[in-house]
């Protein structure tokens, strides 16, 4: 399975990734949508939200279930990527390019509180 | 421990995503179910059904008794071959298992019944027979695999890749059968399926089924697996039992009205209880009008007349929907708008008339 090194993780299968402007980008693990098979619809968060650590804020659904996503840290959401909704296949080609949001973390450098490749890897059985 | 059938090894090396169905280790796809799908609805597909359980019932007699036992009448089955599909029901007119049956001769009928309810089935069949004091043997043939080979190109495909097949089963009708004669071991074709798309279902001995596997992937059937056959069978508008109907609910509230002959005057188990029923929920489908998710089997539904439950419901590729079965109450028509209830929304769906897809076509917009 796909854990890309520079990347951090969440127990719940989200990846987090540290942009240059201090925001951090959210999507689902390849291990994530491997488990839930071919996607059909992603619902994401309002611009502007504030979200707590762990609270659900997007939604997955594959042909075969439904799924929440769950915000990795803190902090508001700033941006969403408008075009994954028409094309929920993109998680499932490239999970890691398919973005689902942006969260302006409320507490700096929180990010580094979160799960490395490695312990993600293991998380999964797949180190 | 699993269950795992003749074609486990073959699914394991193919790279197959595994589930647990009904207590057997099964392949739910082996890298995209929608792709899976699409290529049974336009090209040919195939899977492993050898978890269901084949039973021959041999011995003078087998049609009475059958005619007893089955909520649709075998006498519809005049020519050796045909098939049927019925319901087993319990006395109070509840479903049992859904099952196909073949008129092979008189004494010889093959029954094939669903995996998570074979005990059950034979147990209960066996049942019936002891209380007639019939000397009927029903066999569950564990030695058998079989494999549904579905979609339009399925039927020359199959031909291609089992020598012998074609003069056995190219002048069948639907929901008719014929052996090979002269094949190693005993190899059955039926045209039957539950993908709403022409193709054979092929029982064989268990030793056989990797090579036919492999022949078939070789004349370019694709593998699919269960999550592709249960869209497929829900866009055809078939029930999948444990889902959409159990010991709880009668046939004609499952939308099996047509498998019930109330009409002739042979006794069956169920019939009376039947025959005083009015029902008061239909199993009707439902297309998704609003965006906002997918329908999904427990969501609640909100009519004009009463509420009901989604018994199944998924994404349809065909249709690029969403589609579900749902028991409303009876007096819901098609064309009604319901709302069902997804998450914290509630989403308008219109009531429709399954079939929703199938020959590869969609049959509701």
């Amino acid at each position: 399975m796909n854990v890309p090194e520079q990347l951090r993780y969440t127990a719940s299968h989200e990846w987090v990734r540290q942009e240059s402007d201090g925001t951090v980008s959210v999507g689902i693990t390849d291990h994530a949508q491997s488990a839930l098979g071919d996607l059909v619809y992603i619902e994401l968060p309002a611009v502007g939200r504030t979200v707590a650590a762990g609270e659900a804020c997007a939604v997955v659904e594959s042909v075969k279930a439904a799924s929440d996503l769950y915000a990795p840290l803190a902090g508001e959401v700033v941006a969403v990527n408008d075009a994954l909704p028409g094309a929920p296949e993109q998680a499932n080609q490239d999970a890691y390019a398919a973005w689902f949001f942006r969260l302006e973390p409320s507490e700096p450098g929180a990010i580094a509180k979160l799960l490395d490749a490695a312990a993600y890897a293991a998380s999964i059985g797949d180190a | 421990m699993l269950k795992q059938t003749p074609l486990h090894a073959v699914h394991r090396a193919a790279g197959a995503r595994m589930v647990d169905f009904g207590g057997w280790d099964m392949p739910v796809h082996y890298g995209s179910q929608i792709d899976e799908h699409h290529a049974v609805r336009n090209d040919a597909g195939m899977f492993d059904v050898s978890h269901m359980r084949v039973a021959d019932l041999t011995g003078a007699g087998a049609r009475d008794f059958l005619r007893y036992a089955l909520a649709n009448n075998v006498d519809k089955l005049k020519a050796p071959g045909r098939a049927l599909y019925s319901c087993l029901l319990r006395p109070e007119g509840t479903v049992l298992d859904d099952l196909i049956v073949y008129f092979l001769r008189e004494d010889l009928f093959r029954l094939v019944v669903n995996a998570g309810t074979a005990d059950k089935d034979i147990a209960w069949l066996r049942g019936l027979l002891a209380e007639r004091a019939s000397k009927l043997v029903l066999t569950p043939r564990t030695d058998l695999a079989m494999i549904a080979v579905q979609g339009p190109n399925a039927r020359t495909k199959l031909w291609q890749a089992l020598p012998g097949s074609e003069a056995a089963s190219a002048a069948l009708k639907p929901f008719s059968a014929a052996g090979i004669p002269g094949a190693t071991g005993e190899v059955f074709i039926a045209r039957t399926g539950y993908t709403g798309e022409d193709g054979f279902e092929v029982m064989l001995p268990a030793g056989q089924a990797p090579d036919l596997w492999h022949s078939l992937a070789a004349a370019g059937v694709r593998p699919a697996g269960l999550g592709a056959r249960d869209t497929l069978r829900l866009e055809a508008g078939m029930n999948l039992y444990g889902q959409d109907m159990d010991e709880s609910v009668t046939p004609l509230e499952s939308g099996l009205a047509w498998t019930v002959d109330l009409a002739s005057a042979r006794d069956f188990v169920g019939k009376a209880a039947l025959e005083t029923l009015k029902p008061a929920r239909q199993l009707i489908g439902l297309l998704l009008t609003d965006a906002g998710g997918v329908l999904r089997a427990h969501q609640k539904v909100r009519t004009a007349v009463g509420e009901g439950e989604i018994t199944s419901g998924t994404f349809s590729p065909t249709l690029g929907r969403s589609i579900a079965l749902a028991r409303l109450p009876a007096e819901v028509a098609t064309g009604d708008v319901v709302r069902v209830a997804i998450r914290e929304r509630e989403l308008c769906a219109r009531v429709v008339k399954p079939p929703f897809a199938r020959n590869g076509k969609a049959l509701v917009t």
